[in-house]
């Protein structure tokens, strides 16, 4: 597997001069191989977020070096760097910048001298792949948040990114903006291999990832696979983060002394296994 | 509500003048406020008021929004009509009660002056109602452009200006969210004295402000992730295109420039 993106020591705080400042992120290394899913979970203030500004150079390391796609990052290649990762963010009124969705999209090609003809095509690609490509001419204040999100995603897709960065791209959306989103991201990586890192702390959403690392206090706290990391269970809720409604559910009934075989992850796992487990009883 | 205040100001279409160029529109209405001038008789007046009217017919605007737009003037347009019956004192005497007199000059000049001013609300209000914000904002970009020699930081002009009317109903919404949280806590903004009144919109812009810093920092932030770095080298995409109907409308006027020309007296 091709190495997309890797951090080494990574240090970086927002008052370097200040020792006593907790570190915003502290000696974090890690990988993210092409085509993988890497979830990134923590509280608030973990340094999560820090982490993504430090990747596409919003924000450069005090120590450590970031190298992404074999290159590190500096003030040469950061523009050819960031036209390879896109980014969606937290708030979806606040990072629509066109008038209408089509120009939100072409926004980006804009700003990388795309021919006109190109981006048309561009534009209408990358709206089909997030099912948008009805709202051509909406203005964004007649779209939902899940709508905007996936305008979002679209305007970051148009310029065809190895990485795509989703910073708390749904934690502001309701429940069904949030499944728009999601279901959008499986749908995009299952047919381009795209890189995803979601920086979440919904555990719900990185359920989905193919690995998770747990941040806390600007640290890397515990890295593996979602199964690895769901099976410290009550750990991660001293870490503040919340676990996802299927295992609440079976560490709340395995204290009621149901007897229950293996791990699950879904709810759909769980209700298979009550079955399987208490079939013969 | 408010939305509509702004908003409902341009009405999509597909007439004649909705497909013009907003630069062709731009300019049109630039040399229209300038031929204006050359009408000083009944005829060229007539002429004027003629072509207007011809221009909304063609727009396809229901008159009733251009009648609107007069509101905002319509105490300055009697005003004016008045001002210039009662006070020009030339010509036969038409009418008389106590000290008011009213001259035949007064009357030709009060009526005139405000077919002016009704033809200028109505060729501005046009534009304003067959061209997007957005669309007019490309147009004076591009128009503007020679002026980029003189330091006219006019991409960053455009771009301040497209991003303000996109977030303008999204402010909107925020007042509304916050006017609607400072009355549930017993803030009261539409009875008392205009000093009390003024004292209680002070809690709702201090948190419409912080938030609208909030906001700018975000897109800041999105804006340099997709690779925003000034107007060097910026492609376009939202294309103009000046076509047969353009030249149509910019001749048009120049004859119609003409025509005032020659029957000015």
């Amino acid at each position: 597997m091709n190495e997309i993106v890797s951090l080494q020591d990574v240090t970086y705080s927002y008052s370097p001069e200040d020792s006593d400042m907790r570190k915003a992120v502290d000696g974090i290394s890690f990988n993210i191989n092409d085509g993988e899913w890497i979830a990134i979970v923590g509280h608030n203030g973990s340094g999560k977020s820090t982490m993504a500004k430090l990747m596409n150079g919003l924000l450069f390391p005090q120590e450590g070096v970031v190298r992404v796609l074999g290159e590190t990052l500096n003030e040469e290649n950061l523009w050819a760097i960031r036209s390879q990762m896109g980014m969606v963010f937290q708030n979806p009124d606040n990072q629509f910048v066109g008038a209408t969705v089509q120009d939100d999209v072409a926004f980006a090609l804009e700003n990388n001298g795309i021919p006109f003809e190109d981006m048309v095509k561009r534009v209408h690609e990358s709206l089909a792949q997030v099912k948008m490509e009805r709202f051509l001419n909406s203005e964004p204040h007649h779209l939902s948040g899940g709508q905007k999100q996936r305008v979002a995603i679209a305007g970051a897709l148009a310029l065809k990114p190895r990485i795509l960065i989703l910073d708390e791209a749904t934690s502001m959306l309701d429940p069904q903006g949030r499944e728009e989103v999601l279901t959008t991201v499986h749908k995009l990586r299952e047919d381009t291999r795209l890189t995803v890192l979601s920086i979440t702390h919904d555990l719900e959403e990185a359920l989905l990832a193919d690995r998770i690392l747990v941040m806390n206090q600007g640290k890397m706290h515990a890295e593996g696979t979602p199964r690895e990391i769901f099976a410290r269970g009550q750990e991660l809720v001293e870490l503040g983060l919340d676990l996802p409604f299927s295992l609440k559910m079976s560490s709340l009934m395995l204290a009621q002394g149901v007897s229950l075989e293996t791990e699950h992850m879904s709810e759909d796992e769980l209700v298979k296994d009550i079955w399987i487990s208490n079939f013969n009883k | 509500m408010m939305e509509k205040m702004i908003f409902g100001r341009y009405i999509p279409g597909d007439s004649f003048i909705h497909k013009l160029d907003p630069r062709s529109k731009l300019i049109f209405v630039f040399l229209f406020i300038a031929i204006v001038f050359l009408a000083n008789n009944a005829v060229t007046y007539a002429l004027l008021l003629a072509f207007t009217l011809l221009t909304v017919f063609f727009s396809r605007i229901r008159l009733y929004f251009l009648i609107n737009g007069l509101k905002p003037i319509i105490f300055l347009l009697i005003f004016t009509f008045l001002l210039h019956l009662f006070f020009t004192k030339e010509g036969d005497l038409l009418w008389k009660w106590q000290f008011i007199e009213v001259y035949e000059e007064g009357l030709r000049q009060g009526i005139f002056i405000s077919v002016r001013f009704m033809v200028l609300v109505f060729i501005t209000s046009i534009l304003t109602l067959t061209t997007s914000p957005i669309s007019i904002t490309d147009g004076m970009e591009v128009l503007l452009n020679p002026f980029k020699r003189f330091k006219l930081p006019v991409h960053e002009l455009a771009l301040m200006m497209s991003i303000s009317l996109r977030f303008i109903p999204t402010l909107m919404d925020e007042t509304d969210k916050i006017m609607k949280a400072q009355m549930a806590r017993g803030s009261d903004i539409s009875t008392g004295s205009i000093k009390e009144r003024l004292k209680a919109v002070v809690p709702l812009l201090i948190p419409l402000f912080v938030s609208a810093f909030k906001r700018a920092e975000d897109l800041a932030v999105a804006m340099e992730v997709r690779g925003y770095r000034g107007g060097e080298g910026r492609t376009r995409y939202r294309q103009l295109k000046w076509d047969w109907r353009d030249h149509t409308a910019l001749v048009l006027l120049g004859f119609v420039a003409v025509v005032l020309w020659w029957l000015r007296s």
